[in-house]
């Protein structure tokens, strides 16, 4: 059943043009990222047990949950910065935490990852900032390096601000400058922290709106821990919902689909934000 | 039936409720009713003493009725005994083994957390040494001007009046046999040997090895750290081996300077209190502090050096993710500083008299 509040997302749009006879989900070749009996926490503190989820290529993939069941976790374990307790994740069909650490930082420069208030670096400028990871990882000349700054920051809207300072930048902006930086190195995949905390609605849907042109313009899939619905809705293809009762995932698939189908009361609770709703009767 | 009166608010006198009380006292109450027609205004003082009201009276095995009460106080005191139903009070106290226990594995994390920081920081030097390690030449520019010529007043006024308290305490003791010329010799050697690389470091402790700390904690907290390791670059190579490089350098010339202010402290007690001519005493100074005494010091302020960078850069980058963790971590980067500056100095003290220097 489609629910009318809520439009398919582009990503799922061009899916379903794409690639219309497959069952939902079933794209192993598609995978790019593979998480399997994923077990995290912080020392005797289990957070999450048994994670299994595959993000494909060119999706919009949303981390969801309440506030403190260990979405950034799991964030900074994809992205390299904490390992699992157990189990596995691998990108296309490397065996991420099996690398030696070197490898594992050459893999996570294909990575772009913006924090939850845009973690620029407060004694650079944005210039500096978005500069930083090409000046370390590529050979570019410095005018080359000034050339896409300032391209990477007119792609956020933020031509001309390149001297600035962070602290001279609203919240939104701050984001944008983040957004920026992590696209400096032109990433495979998106990671992006809870991207509309703390903005009003406006900005968080322009936010939204950037990261839908970024996945589609750019191929690259995008990883995006959230519970803003609205941005749930708007752009995630395909999601897993951490259930912090139960310490497990409870749900997977397109948000509309589990909204329609998922029989957890807690994930139901979480997409209804508590309010009852009415299904047609006689479904499973 | 109590008759609730007038203006129940925090900002006014409260009201008399002495009689209620007596009453509560003396003769056996079974129930307890209401009439809140008289009551003018109310707020959370009302429903606290209703609150603290019905507890006694459940102890006391007395009927409280609260239908008399207006509606919007019957349901914050609602409200307030759910949130004790829950079970939101305070855990139990730990028994001492407990507490004993927990602060041994803090100390065990403790030490794990030094060694793994040194391990690294080594690693780190080697690194920088064969030209390896990423860092930023202007952060290291800007870390050296912090704590370089930007901590001189500070270290002037110290170490002048270390000097000038030297100074007259030995003098006074001096003077007594006539010998108060020696007091050159205090103060010299005093100095160069010891209060000159101590007062120093310490006060590099309180400034810059703070300033690591807070810096560093706040971009923890701020994620920028994680940011950096996402591109692949080590905190300790681009925000470590800087701060602790621009201490190493900046640390023995702060203690020359220090040494020379604390010479001149104690020359401006000998020539205006003691009778010495500014010749005599500065002859007298060259002639007592060898070049042993004056290379022990600087060496102990390179050391001295390492701990408060050490020490800050260790605290800063270990930092928990809140604005408290940033204070905790700045308080703890001073005082193990100064612990560490203390203990290296008694070893130091053992050590050169061991070797006999
Ligand atoms: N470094 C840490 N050490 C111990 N516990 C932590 C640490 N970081 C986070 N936690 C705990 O892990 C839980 C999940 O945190 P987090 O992943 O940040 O949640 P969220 O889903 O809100 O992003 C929280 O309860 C937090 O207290
Ligand atoms: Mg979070």
């Amino acid at each position: 059943m489609k629910n009318a509040q809520w439009p398919e997302t582009p990503a799922e749009q061009r899916r379903s043009a794409e690639m219309p006879a497959q069952p939902d989900g079933a794209f192993p070749e598609d995978a790019h990222i593979t998480v399997t009996n994923l077990t995290m926490g912080y020392g005797d503190l289990i957070l999450m047990r048994d994670l299994h989820f595959t993000v494909n290529r060119g999706d919009v993939f949303a981390i969801m949950g309440g506030s403190g069941c260990g979405k950034s976790t799991l964030l900074r374990i994809l992205v390299g910065l904490k390992a699992p307790h157990h189990g596995t994740v691998a990108y296309g069909h490397t065996d991420f935490w099996a690398q030696r650490a070197v490898d594992r930082k050459r893999m996570m420069r294909n990575l772009g990852v913006m924090y939850q208030n845009g973690a620029l670096w407060s004694s650079m400028t944005l210039a500096e900032n978005v500069g930083l990871p090409l000046r370390l990882h590529t050979d570019c000349s410095a005018d080359e390096i000034r050339e896409i700054v300032r391209f990477k920051l007119a792609l956020v809207g933020l031509d001309g601000f390149e001297a600035r300072f962070p602290s001279q930048l609203s919240g939104g902006m701050r984001k944008r400058a983040g957004l920026a930086r992590a696209l400096a190195l032109d990433p495979e995949i998106l990671f992006f922290d809870e991207p509309s905390a703390g903005l009003d609605p406006v900005s968080a849907k322009q936010l939204d709106d950037l990261i839908l042109e970024i996945n589609r313009s750019l191929d690259a899939t995008i990883v995006i821990v959230t519970h803003e619905l609205a941005s749930i809705f708007a752009i995630a293809s395909n999601a897993i919902f951490l259930d912090a009762a139960t310490h497990t995932a409870g749900g997977q698939g397109a948000p509309r689909k589990l909204l329609d189908t998922s029989e957890n009361p807690n994930l139901i609770q979480f997409l209804t934000r508590g309010e009852p709703i009415q299904r047609p009767k006689g479904r499973s | 039936m109590v008759t609730l009166h007038g203006r129940w608010q925090l900002a006014r006198a409260a009201p008399a409720r002495s009689e209620l009380e007596r009453l509560l006292q003396g003769e056996p109450v079974r129930r307890l009713r209401f009439d809140a027609t008289p009551l003018q205004a109310w707020d959370s003082r009302l429903v606290v003493f209703l609150r603290s009201l019905t507890e006694r009276c459940a102890a006391r095995d007395i009927q409280v009725d609260l239908d008399g009460l207006p509606a919007g106080v019957r349901h914050l005191l609602d409200l307030s005994h759910g949130a004790a139903r829950e079970g939101l009070g305070d855990p139990p106290p730990p028994a001492t083994s407990e507490r004993v226990a927990a602060w041994l594995q803090r100390v065990r994390r403790e030490t794990t957390l030094t060694l793994t920081f040194v391990g690294e920081l080594t690693l780190s030097a080697l690194r920088f040494l064969r030209g390896k390690a990423r860092y930023r030449p202007a952060e290291l520019l800007t870390v050296i001007q912090a704590c370089g010529w930007q901590a001189l007043p500070i270290v002037s006024l110290i170490s002048l009046l270390v000097g000038l308290i030297l100074a007259f305490m030995g003098a006074v003791q001096l003077r007594m046999f006539g010998a108060q010329i020696y007091v050159a010799d205090l103060v010299g050697i005093g100095m160069t040997r010891e209060m000159g690389a101590v007062m120093t470091g310490v006060i590099m402790a309180g400034r810059t090895g703070a300033a690591f700390a807070a810096n560093l904690g706040t971009m923890q907290v701020n994620e920028e750290i994680d940011a950096l390791r996402t591109l692949g670059v080590d905190p300790m190579d681009y925000l470590v081996m800087p701060r602790v490089l621009a201490l190493l350098l900046m640390m023995p010339l702060l203690c020359v300077y220090a040494d020379v202010m604390g010479i001149l402290g104690g020359l401006l007690v000998g020539v205006g209190a003691f009778d010495i001519s500014a010749l005599q005493y500065l002859n007298q100074t060259l002639n007592a502090v060898s070049l042993t005494h004056f290379a022990i010091g600087i060496f102990k302020s390179i050391i001295f050096g390492g701990i408060v960078a050490g020490c800050g850069c260790l605290q800063g980058l270990y930092c928990g993710r809140s604005a408290a963790a940033v204070g905790e971590a700045t308080t703890a980067a001073v005082v193990t500083a100064i612990v560490y500056i203390v203990i290296a100095d008694g070893l130091f003290a053992v050590l050169t008299n061991i070797l006999g220097i």
